[in-house]
């Protein structure tokens, strides 16, 4: 069980999570819902840190609040969806949401409670992390990632180089007539530029 | 490095050459300028036969990185067909590249990813490579579909192709994790001696028919075969003879590892799935080749027909089942290779036609070229002594042998059936009233058209050195 500081972290870092959570379905105006789903990232990466599982809480936050929230703003910000009429009718279709979220608590307990049920599953596992004493986690990661699973790792970074070159092919033009800056045009002292000694009071 | 990363990169040494030379060439098209098209068609062409070259001198047999790679004889044969289609597709492509504003240097660097990863779903012991493989062919083969992007119908054959593969993809992962979950490993080894140990589950039937669905889609077999005839006649025509020819073979091999490593403990399990799917691929290819028009679409069900007709092998689960895979799959990629170097031939002034009534007459106005297409057809059709009569009479024998008779003669008279629309090419070419002729072939197109002519025509004569490759390749899996 959780005891002292580490429980009052805890406590904290949940409480905020849900009750930003509800605060992401329930604030009217859809920016302060983005705001508030980033709050609740932040928050469970700050639980994913007191469980010893400090590369998740990194992730969380890099991947999920620097890429996928600034993109959710952007494109809240930039496209003009009325919100309001969105959620008009959201309150008929609370049943089947909450029938959805019961369907997800349950299967979560089922896999939780796996464990209970038939405690030698825990021994099955392939590759078991270190102890974190030992080992840090994303230190454990990586000597897994970058040894056993280099050649898998290297074929994705193939396959997301296909998709950067895919996505210029078939979308870039080349425009004709767009003035683009030409630094070298710029700095370059050609002929015509010359410095010339104006006597005062003379002028040009 | 440790020892065995060492060796691991050596077995993988053909894959890393492509890899690192599609990067290479990324870099000579952006500061090449205006010729880089030519440029990197022809350096993409050296590093696969550089690739090829190697593997076949160099690279050794066994597994790599932990047992996810390996390299044997059936894939070092596979591997050699797949290269010999990617190079000869992309030599065929730089007329119509000059021709027609085809002239995109990323064309060639996406045939050098795609190929990257066809290697490596021919070498994919493991069920994450596998997919890691098909992925990064996939994804390459979507951009090249599309590549053509003012052409409404291009972009209609690359998105069509996305969402159904994509669609696929999910379908094989949810099989790999059912797979994964009754067995433990994903691993082919480790799946296979689970498999003898515990015996089969009823969950990991739903898995195994899930994969060969997945793979299925890919080598485009019934009834996973809706997007070929779109793709195929929406494709610029080089895009489609690379579809016909090289992802064919990659992905025939992993069908062939997939059943016989794996799920080889259940062999009567899935011989069922592939006996259906071969009888309902050879049937649909021979009925619905008939009503084409165009000779892209007309060659996409027939595509559809012999992915069909190798399958009879596959179902046999013999090693002589194994070698008649190998054999139809060479005989049938250079038949492909020859139909395509004629259908981009098919040039009149004002560009490149595609229907079957454009060749009316064509004996009259360039008989050398209706002649080696009438060998083709005849051989496509399985006429002896062409080579397609004897990359048949393969798979047929094993299927005999194997005591599956109902199979074989379902296949014999598919294959009546089929000879009628091969024929029917024929008959117009020879017998209609001369239409306008086409311009004069392009050098490589001659070449191809030619060598491939050959190559069926005296077939019998070197058939017997093939059929001795095609038994060392078979004997990886016996």
């Amino acid at each position: 069980m959780l005891s002292g500081l580490e429980a009052a972290f805890f406590y904290l870092f949940a409480f905020v999570v849900v009750a930003s959570a509800f605060m992401v379905i329930s604030a009217r105006n859809p920016v302060h819902s983005v705001l508030f789903l980033i709050l609740a990232f932040f928050n469970a990466a700050g639980l994913f840190l007191l469980a010893g599982a400090e590369f998740l809480a990194m992730i969380l936050v890099v991947v999920y609040v620097g890429a996928v929230m600034v993109l959710f703003l952007f494109v809240v910000m930039m496209l003009d969806v009325d919100f309001a009429e969105l959620k008009s009718g959201a309150l008929q279709y609370a049943p089947i949401g909450a029938l959805v979220g019961l369907i997800l608590a349950a299967e979560l307990i089922v896999v939780t409670a796996g464990y209970a049920f038939a405690p030698e599953l825990g021994g099955a596992v392939a590759q078991p992390t270190p102890d974190i004493a030992t080992r840090h986690n994303t230190a454990a990661l990586g000597d897994i990632l970058y040894t056993d699973y280099i050649f898998q790792f290297q074929m994705a970074g193939l396959v997301l180089l296909v998709a950067m070159i895919g996505a210029i092919v078939l979308t870039l033009r080349h425009k004709e007539n767009v003035k683009r800056q030409d630094v070298v045009a710029q700095v370059a002292r050609k002929p015509v530029i010359e410095v010339k000694k104006v006597e005062t009071g003379k002028g040009v | 490095m440790t020892p065995e990363l060492i060796s691991s990169l050596s077995l993988a040494s053909p894959e890393l050459i492509i890899a690192v030379g599609a990067l290479a060439l990324l870099m000579v098209g952006v500061f090449s300028g205006r010729r880089a098209n030519d440029i990197v068609n022809g350096l993409a062409v050296a590093v696969l036969a550089g690739a090829g070259a190697w593997m076949l001198l160099f690279a050794g047999h066994g597994k790599a990185f932990g047992g996810a790679f390996v390299s044997d004889p059936f894939a070092v044969f596979m591997k050699v067909l797949m290269l010999i289609g990617a190079a000869i597709t992309l030599i065929m492509s730089v007329g119509f590249a000059k021709a027609e504003k085809f002239d995109k240097f990323e064309y060639p660097v996406l045939v050098l990813l795609a190929s990257t990863g066809m290697m490596m779903m021919i070498s994919a012991n493991d069920m994450m490579t596998l997919y890691l493989g098909m992925e990064l062919q996939s994804l390459a083969l979507y951009v090249v579909a599309a590549i053509n992007r003012d052409s409404a119908r291009s972009t209609e054959a690359g998105l069509k192709y996305f969402v159904l593969s994509a669609l696929s993809s999910g379908i094989l992962l949810y099989g790999i994790t059912l797979v994964y979950g009754y067995t433990g490993h994903t691993g082919f080894d480790a799946i296979a001696s689970a498999l003898t140990d515990t015996g089969r589950q009823l969950g990991l039937v739903f898995g195994l028919v899930l994969v060969l669905a997945g793979v299925a889609f890919k080598i485009s077999a019934v009834p996973f075969h809706m997007w070929t005839p779109d793709v195929y006649e929406g494709a610029p025509t080089p895009v489609t003879a690379f579809f016909a020819s090289a992802p064919k073979m990659a992905a025939m091999a992993l069908m062939v590892r997939v059943t016989m490593t794996p799920f080889e403990p259940i062999g009567p399990d899935w011989q069922q799935i592939i006996v259906f799917v071969s009888i309902a691929s050879m049937a649909l290819g021979s009925f619905a080749a008939i009503g084409q028009r165009n000779i892209k679409r007309m060659m996409a069900y027939s595509s559809i027909g012999h992915v069909g007709f190798a399958l009879v092998g596959l179902a046999a689960n013999t090693e002589e089942g194994i070698r008649g895979v190998a054999i139809y799959m060479l005989i049938y990629l250079v038949m492909t290779l020859g139909a395509f170097a004629f259908i981009l031939a098919m040039r009149r002034k004002d560009g490149n036609v595609e229907q079957i009534n454009d060749l009316a007459g064509l004996a009259g106005t360039n008989p050398m070229m209706a002649t080696l297409l009438t060998l083709l057809m005849f051989s496509l059709a399985g006429i002896p002594p062409l080579a397609g009569f004897w990359g048949k009479w393969y798979v047929f024998l094993a299927a005999i042998n194997a005591e599956l008779y109902t199979l074989a003669v379902i296949g014999v008279l598919m294959s009546v059936v089929a000879a009628y629309y091969y024929l029917r090419i024929i008959k117009i070419m020879w017998f209609d009233e001369p239409d306008e002729g086409f311009q004069p072939m392009a050098g490589e197109l001659r070449l191809v058209l030619g060598a491939s002519g050959l190559f069926v025509l005296f077939y019998v004569l070197i058939g017997a050195p093939i059929g001795r490759m095609a038994e060392a390749a078979a004997k990886t899996f016996f």
